[in-house]
Order: C-alpha cells, then sequence, then structure tokens
C-alpha cells in the first residue's frame, strides 16, 4: 500500500510516496538523498541512525514512514547553516577530537543536541545518558563527552 | 631539544568537518548509475555436501539479472594458502560458506531472490573444538589441501615454533615457578560503519572496486589472480577506498562478498554493489582468534625472570586466514616482553566447522598478554613481590637485543610502569584493600612500533605536488580508517616541508594514482608514511631553493620597481639584485622563502607560491612534484628460527586500573584508570589521545563484557543487543593518560606507532586487579558477573 506523506525536513516542506512498510531512514537516505543517516544495525541498537523528530532523537532504522506525516525532521544536514557554517556542536566536535572515523558522529551530535535543547547546561551523568544509544567503536566516548560539555560552555543549545 | 613549530601541537583533523556535516562519503553512501544490489546465500549447515543447486526459480524472478554459485562460475582460490574458495562447490563446511549469489535492480529483489535458490544438502557431522578436531576419527574439514594432496587429519600445516635458551634446565633452577591456563574467545571488530564494496568493470576488462579495505595494493593483487582466474589474465585491478567506518583490522583481507561482487559485475556488465548489513557482518566477517594456552614462568629467587615455556592451541575454522598467522605477532611478546633468556612458544593450528579468523586490532598481542600478564602476577605471588616491582626489575631496556633477535632502540617500559603506579597511588593500595572488595592491578605491553615487516616489502610511496597556489597534496597509499593517519601525515609534511598545516591536502586510496604501499596495518601508517614524507619534502625543499637561487632577487627587484610606481616615496634599498644566489642560502618557513642569514628582513621574504610561479610561468618553465619510497630498515622472521628484527622500533606501554568488585552481582565496577605509553613523539595531541582512549575502552570491553558466542558453529548473537560493547555510561570513571616520549632514532620526529597498543595489556590489568580485590583470577575472557560469582561460591563452598 503506497501513501504520499507530508512532512517539515529540515526546515522544508516536503512530501514522498511511500509503501507502508518503509522505514524513515530509507526513506530519507533514498528518497531525499540525505544520507548524513546511517544504517549501523537496522535493529534500533546503535544510534547511527538517529535523526531528532519534532525536537525528540529516534531511532529512524525502526521508525515506520507513515508516521512523520505532519511532523518536523532535523538530520545532519540540517544543522549546517548558511555558507556551510558548522552548528557549535558539530565545531565542538571537530575542535575536540571528538571525530575518528565519523560514522558514529551524525547521530552522536543529534542526541547532544536533543540533550542541549533541554538542558543547557548538563553535567557529565546527564551527557552519558544522552548519547547512551549512540555506540562508538573508535573514540572511547571521552572526547564526545568533552565536546557536548564544551559546547554547552559556549552555549550551543 | 627540537622545538617543532607543528608536531606535538593539537590540531584538529582535516577530515573530521565534513564527518560531522554528515558530508563524508561510506561505502553505504556510495552509488553508480545502473547500480546493481548483489545478495548471497549462506550454508544451511556447518558442515554438509552439496547435492544440487537449483536457481531456475530465484532467475525468473522479475527484477533479477544474475544468479551465480560454484557450478557457473570459474573457481576463485582465495586466502594466503589457498584452502577457500569465493563459490562452494561440493562441500559447505561453516556456517559462513556462500554457496549462491544474485545480483537485481533492488536489495528487496535481491534477498528474495536469494531465498528462491533451492539447495540440497547432505549433512556431515560436524567438529566445533579444536581439541575433539585432533582426536583420531574426527570428521575431516578439508579432505585434500588446496594443491590436491590427501589430508589425514585436521591440523593446519602452519607451525609455529620459538626456541631460545634451554627452558627445561631453567625449569629445574627455577626458584619459583606458577603455571596457569588461559583462553580467550571469538571477538568482533564491531566497526559502526559495515563492510561492502562495489564492483564493475570497464569496456576493457579491467576492474574497478570501490571496497573498505585498508590494502588497497595487496587487494589489488588478489583481485588480478581473480581475473586471470576468470579468464582476464593480465586486465589490472584499481581498487579505491571510500571513508571508512573503522576498520580494526577487517580490512586487512579479502573477502568472499568482494570476489562475489566482482563475478556479478563481469556476468551482467553493470557495477554491482554487496554491502553487509549487521548480523551478515557478525555472522559472517571473521572475528578475532581465539585462544587457550597454557604457559609456565619461572624466577630466581631475586625475581629475576628466568624462562617461559607456552603452548597454545588455535582454532582455525574451516579456512585459513590471518588468525594462523598471529602466532607470528605473539611471539615478540613472548620472546620479548621484559627480558627472558629461556623461552620455548609452540602452537598447535587445527581446522574446524567453526568460523574463521583474520586480523583485529593488536593481532594476537592482546590474546598473548591475557596469559604472559596475568600468569606475571600469579608468579610475583609465589615469590613473594609486589607484582609492580617483579615488572620493575625485569622491564626492557633501551639499546637490548632479545632472544628473538628483536633490536630495541628507544625504550620507556620503566617510565610507563612508574607513570601509572604512581597516578593509581599503587603503594598506598596495592593489597590494602580486600576488605572492600577493591583492588589496583597492572600489565604491560610490547608491540611493534615501527612497522613490522610481514610480507616482502614494507615499503610506503609518497608523491609530493606542489602547485601555483603554495599548497601541497601529499599522495599516499595508505588508508584513513578513522586514526588520524591523514592528520598525522599532514602536520608531519608541513613540519617537514615548511609550510602551514591548512597548506597541505592528503590525498589516498587509490591504486591508479597513489604510490605503493603494504597495507595500514601493525600500527605503521604515520612511522612510514611521515618518514616518507619527510624525504619527499627534503627533496621539494631542494628544489625550491634551487629555483630560488635563480628566481629571488630578479622577483625581489621586480617587486621593488612594483613598489616604486604605486608609493614615489619608497626608497628601493641599494641591494646587489644581480648577485648570484646560492641555494644552501635560503630557509623555507610557514611558506616563506627567505635567506638564512636574514630571517627578518621584510624585504628579503617571498611567498612559496611567488617562487613557484616564476618558474612555472616562463620557457622551459618547471613544477615541483618528488617522491621517496621508504621501506624500514626491519626483517621477515626466518621461519624456520622465528627469529629476525621484524620492526625498526619497539613500543611498550603500562596500564593500571582500581576496581571495586561487588560481591553480590559480581560487577566489576573500575574506580580509575591509568595508561602510559611510550610513543616516540607525538605527532597531535589530539588524534593521539583518541587512539588511546579508543583502545582502552576497546580493551575494557575485551575484559568484561565482549563475547562472540557459537553453538555446533553458529553464530548466536550477530547484534549489539547480545554482543555488548561499551557505552558512554559504561565508561564514566577517570581515564588518565600519559604519552611518554622516548625520541625514537627512526621514527619520524622520533615518533612511534600507537595504533595498536591502547587495548594490548587492559584484559590483564582488570584481572589482576579483580585478584586484589577479591583474591580470585578469572582465567578465561570476559571477566563477567557470572564467572566472578561461580567463583567467590566454589570458594565460600570449599571454606
Amino acid at each position: 500500500m503506497k501513501k504520499e506523506i507530508r512532512f517539515r525536513l529540515n526546515g522544508y516542506e516536503v512530501s514522498s510516496e511511500v509503501e507502508a512498510h518503509r522505514v524513515l531512514l530509507e526513506v530519507l537516505r533514498k528518497d531525499f538523498e540525505l544520507t548524513g543517516v546511517k544504517e549501523g544495525c537496522g535493529q534500533g541498537e546503535c544510534g547511527a541512525c538517529t535523526v531528532l523528530v519534532d525536537g525528540v532523537p529516534v531511532d529512524s532504522c525502526l521508525y515506520p514512514a507513515f508516521e512523520i506525516a505532519g511532523k518536523s525532521v532535523t538530520t545532519i544536514e540540517g544543522l549546517v547553516g548558511e555558507g556551510n557554517r558548522l552548528h557549535p556542536i558539530q565545531a565542538a566536535f571537530v575542535e575536540h577530537g571528538a571525530v575518528q572515523c565519523g560514522f558514529c558522529t551524525p547521530g552522536m551530535i543529534l542526541s547532544a543536541k536533543a540533550l542541549l535543547d533541554e538542558i543547557p547546561h548538563p553535567n557529565e551523568a546527564e551527557i552519558r545518558r544522552a548519547i547512551s544509544g549512540n555506540l562508538c567503536r573508535c573514540t572511547g566516548y571521552l572526547q564526545i563527552v568533552e565536546a557536548v560539555r564544551r559546547a554547552a560552555e559556549e552555549g550551543a543549545a | 631539544m627540537t622545538q617543532f613549530d607543528y608536531i606535538g601541537t593539537e590540531l584538529p583533523r582535516p577530515d573530521a568537518p565534513d564527518k560531522a556535516a554528515g558530508k563524508a562519503v561510506y561505502i553505504h553512501d556510495f552509488v553508480r548509475p545502473g547500480m546493481l544490489y548483489g545478495k548471497i546465500k549462506y550454508s544451511r549447515y556447518a558442515h554438509a555436501r552439496i547435492k544440487a543447486i537449483d536457481t531456475s526459480k530465484a532467475e525468473r524472478l522479475p527484477g533479477v539479472r544474475a544468479v551465480i554459485t560454484g557450478y557457473n562460475t570459474p573457481q576463485i582460490r582465495i586466502g594466503f594458502i589457498k584452502d577457500n574458495v569465493a563459490l562452494k562447490r561440493d562441500k559447505v563446511r561453516q556456517f559462513r560458506d556462500e554457496v549462491a549469489a544474485v545480483a537485481a535492480i533492488d536489495p528487496e529483489i535481491a534477498a528474495e531472490a536469494v531465498d528462491l535458490i533451492e539447495v540440497e544438502y547432505e549433512e556431515l557431522p560436524g567438529v566445533f573444538d579444536p581439541e575433539e578436531a585432533l582426536q583420531e576419527g574426527a570428521p575431516l574439514v578439508h579432505e585434500t589441501d588446496a594443491r590436491g594432496r590427501p589430508k589425514v587429519d585436521n591440523r593446519v600445516p602452519v607451525p609455529w615454533k620459538f626456541v631460545a635458551g634451554d627452558v627445561e634446565k631453567a625449569k629445574q633452577e627455577a626458584a619459583f615457578v606458577a603455571e596457569g591456563r588461559f583462553s580467550t574467545p571469538l571477538i568482533q571488530q564491531s566497526c559502526m560503519g559495515t563492510a561492502g564494496c562495489v564492483a564493475e568493470f570497464d569496456l576493457q576488462g579491467n576492474l574497478i572496486i570501490h571496497t573498505k579495505t585498508q590494502i588497497p595494493f595487496l587487494a589489488q593483487n588478489d583481485f588480478n589472480a581473480a581475473l586471470s582466474a576468470m579468464g582476464l589474465k593480465g586486465k589490472n585491478s584499481r581498487v579505491i577506498v571510500p571513508a571508512l567506518g573503522g576498520s580494526f583490522g577487517t580490512g586487512l583481507d579479502t573477502h568472499g562478498y568482494e570476489y562475489i561482487a566482482i563475478l556479478l559485475a563481469y556476468k551482467t556488465g553493470r557495477p554491482v554493489k554487496i554491502v553487509l548489513n549487521r548480523e551478515e557482518e557478525f555472522a559472517y566477517l571473521s572475528p578475532r582468534q581465539p585462544t587457550r594456552t597454557q604457559i609456565i614462568q619461572g624466577c630466581s629467587r631475586e625475581g629475576k625472570l628466568t624462562f617461559r615455556e607456552i603452548r597454545m592451541l588455535l582454532d582455525n575454522g574451516a579456512y585459513t586466514s590471518w588468525g594462523a598467522t598471529t602466532p607470528s605477532v605473539m611471539m615478540l611478546p613472548i620472546s620479548s616482553l621484559y627480558r627472558v633468556p629461556n623461552v620455548f612458544y609452540e602452537t598447535t593450528i587445527v581446522y574446524t566447522n567453526n568460523t574463521y579468523c583474520q586480523a583485529m586490532r593488536g593481532y594476537g598481542n592482546p590474546q598473548a598478554a591475557w596469559a604472559l600478564e596475568s600468569n606475571l602476577d600469579e608468579l610475583a605471588e609465589a615469590a613473594g613481590i609486589d607484582p609492580y616491582d617483579f615488572r620493575l626489575l625485569n622491564c626492557n631496556i633501551p639499546n637490548d637485543i632479545t632472544p628473538m633477535g628483536l633490536n630495541i632502540t628507544s625504550c620507556g617500559h620503566e617510565e610507563c610502569l612508574r607513570t601509572v603506579a604512581e597516578k593509581l597511588d599503587w603503594k598506598t593500595k596495592r593489597g590494602q584493600q580486600r576488605g572492600k572488595a577493591r583492588g589496583v592491578g597492572m600489565a604491560s605491553l610490547f608491540h611493534v612500533g615501527g612497522s613490522g615487516r610481514v610480507y616482502r616489502s614494507d615499503g610506503t610511496g609518497i608523491i609530493m605536488k606542489l602547485d601555483d597556489f603554495g599548497h601541497v597534496s601529499v599522495i599516499t597509499g595508505g588508508v584513513e580508517m578513522g586514526q588520524g593517519f591523514h592528520s598525522a601525515l599532514a602536520v608531519a609534511t608541513a613540519e617537514a616541508l615548511g609550510v602551514t598545516p591548512d597548506r597541505v591536502m592528503v590525498v589516498s586510496g587509490d591504486t591508479a594514482t597513489c604510490p605503493w604501499d603494504v597495507g595500514t596495518h601493525a600500527s605503521r601508517g604515520a612511522f612510514t608514511s611521515c618518514n616518507a614524507a619527510i624525504q619527499a619534502a627534503q627533496k621539494a625543499r631542494k628544489r625550491v631553493f634551487e629555483l630560488a637561487a635563480e628566481h629571488f632577487m630578479p622577483r625581489v627587484h621586480f617587486r621593488m620597481k612594483l613598489r616604486k610606481k604605486k608609493e614615489p616615496d619608497f626608497e628601493i634599498p641599494d641591494l646587489d639584485y644581480e648577485r648570484y644566489c646560492d641555494p644552501s642560502e635560503f630557509d623555507l618557513k610557514k611558506n616563506i622563502v627567505f635567506f638564512h642569514e636574514e630571517p627578518e628582513n621584510p624585504f628579503l621574504q617571498l611567498s612559496i607560491e611567488e617562487i613557484l610561479r616564476e618558474a612555472h610561468f616562463k620557457e622551459q618553465g618547471t613544477m615541483i612534484v618528488t617522491e621517496a619510497f621508504y621501506d624500514p630498515c626491519n626483517q621477515m622472521i626466518d621461519m624456520k628460527t622465528c627469529r629476525g628484527n621484524m620492526s625498526a622500533a619497539y613500543i611498550t606501554g603500562a596500564q593500571a586500573a582500581e576496581v571495586e568488585v561487588d560481591t553480590e552481582t559480581g560487577r566489576v565496577k573500575i574506580l580509575r584508570f591509568a595508561a602510559a605509553h611510550d610513543v616516540g613523539q607525538v605527532i597531535n595531541q589530539q588524534t593521539i589521545k583518541g587512539q588511546i582512549y579508543g583502545g582502552i575502552v576497546q580493551g575494557l570491553g575485551y575484559a568484561l563484557c565482549e563475547e562472540y558466542k557459537t553453538e555446533k558453529g553458529r553464530n548466536l548473537n550477530p547484534n549489539f543487543l547480545d554482543y555488548k560493547i561499551l557505552s558512554a555510561p559504561d565508561v564514566d570513571f577517570p581515564i588518565d593518560i600519559t604519552c611518554v616520549e622516548t625520541h625514537d632514532p627512526e621514527g619520524p620526529f622520533g615518533a612511534k606507532g600507537v595504533g595498536e597498543p591502547g587495548l594490548v595489556p587492559t584484559a590483564p590489568a582488570i584481572a589482576n586487579a579483580v585478584y586484589d580485590a577479591i583474591g580470585l583470577r578469572i582465567t578465561d575472557l570476559p571477566i563477567t558477573p557470572q564467572k566472578i560469582l561461580t567463583a567467590l561460591k566454589a570458594r565460600k563452598k570449599a571454606a
């Protein structure tokens, strides 16, 4: 069964015709060519597919495409400002060595953004909890936590 | 102490912005027009004969463009002893075996087609334990070897044996002896970005393959052999490496799915993409080699190590890959971690119907360190000596040759040990906190730090190209997999050439355009590439100064006259603009060419791009492109004696942990962790910390919770729910790292490798800390709560 779904994507009104079985991850990557959102496991375990739906981080690999109708989606591409300017959280990740292979990075940054939007000055435990669903195999998390902490200090919400 | 401009500073990596913006192109993101999607059908049994394969239904499914099996494609032999083939015929030997594959216009159709392929099997009894596989009458995994000669047992003909001194005599004479048995499980590399490739042919029969690899040139060699088998002898492969979502050793071998993509691409005439999903990544890629080790070590009354006797049993799985060569690396700590004059090491490697293993970060060293460093604490206890003091007494020293013939030059072992002991208040805490079930433990490591000659060439080429804007392309055959190799190379180039780092662009990952490199493994990327870059930069500087000799003063004069035109009051300085300049008079720093003797004179400074343009835009102009091929002064080990100076430099390090064991749940809580690594010279503060932190956290996963479980050859936990890797809340304790700089004579700016050591001593450090906390030693990784509770209960019962 196919249906046209309309939603807001990175600030723009968009629509796509999708089948019932499709998930948001696949719609974003294939229909909208937003390849910043990654498939890490396809089972909601690793967080590489994290996007913000109405500001809330979700695993887009488990999110039925039909459910996105009328909602607002932010992907990592949506954080980059005019003139290719990095969002302060993205810049903090770059500045503080929080990026190695980069595969977990988009999901990690979006989880951090959701945190800082809700808690502008989180403590370390709150940062760790916010990114607990984003697995990283490269960094050991220390420089990521530091980057989020510094972004918060610099008022990155 | 040399003052560097860029070496040792904190410079953000050049590839980080694109990755943070979601712009990096990984194999999953890479598309080609007209691309088809490949999917592989794997075996239903661990051990069976293939009676028949019926692909007719799959072929008829709309959208399917090709269905291949081992029966309608040329046989491609793979693996370093060639005991494996890309598509199986006659027999399957493990659940991973590829029996057929499909290429279709979209992934869903490909998956559906795979289900429509019918394979008739005759199941055979399987063997899943290496000890059982050695018994007489055990099912033969391979009836013949790659050359068709009959096999009589399941032994893999890759014998490793190392003998130094007289272990038997030393055993008789030792004052104290400790014996132990240790085991390590299968471990999955767990890269966040899974494996995959896109293969296509040009119209001349050459292959172009974009693939997740750490060995583009060795892969080229493997793929060219495949092309020969396909009747395309003389055609060439071009291997292109996309952004990698981690690798950790998965990219050190070529894989069945790559050859299958190549076969599908040839059959269909279209690009074919095969990407593994997470379940396939777990179940069908090669994990870390498991080990079973028997170890005996002994020392003198004073605590000097006198001998080490080690026997290892390795489960080879169904086919042979790099897992069977891990002993060649295990031999390094076994023969050379601490000073031990008498060493015996022997391995038995056995085929089973389990999964086969290849490389994973550390390449056997974590497995060896688990046994060596756990048992060393047992020996220290037998001798009544604090294990920290014991290690100090026996630590490696600079300028020493080990029994394996390893020529240790720079060495910071003692400093590393002292550092972690101090950071953790060792003397105050060791043996003092058992009432609280708290303890401290440490372990150290010995590994290659100046590359490792495992192939006949250990070389790395660099091409350095300067353009009219004073920008430099550094072209390398090495691979960036997240470790920060590009960053190290850019910093080293800037330092060696005399330009600012923002002027340097690293280009890599294409066998057609990049110079040869044996592969990014053995922690060798920065060591070899930066050394080659230094040589190429010196050649470039020489050329720049030759051009300056010709063009500097005339250009300066021209600028003076131009300035006079614009500012009539300007007085042209009275310099000898016609004088002969010698190249040796010049220097280049931060993009500016100037005279040695007058570095501050503002009239005698030209940007490098001005010199380059002067030299380029004229009759018989010239441009600067230089190259260097660095192949270190190390040796392949002699296969009979297992001796040879494998690396051009060696690294040591120590890690220590303070833990608290919850005796009701069995959970090990880490309170503090300290690491000190002998790195030679820090190149980039940010990336080196990233490598060590990341290694430690992988090491903690190895120690506490990671285990790839199998039952009769089938992987039971091919997902992140059941195969647990550490997440951010798990690392909620301070980790203190120290980079000990020993300034290696061969290393680029004194630097040594650092990619692997972070996870080598972590597990034994934890086990040793647990022992201090509760007096119990877990000898089989991982140290799970269940094992601790079982051990506690057993002790209580025995009491």
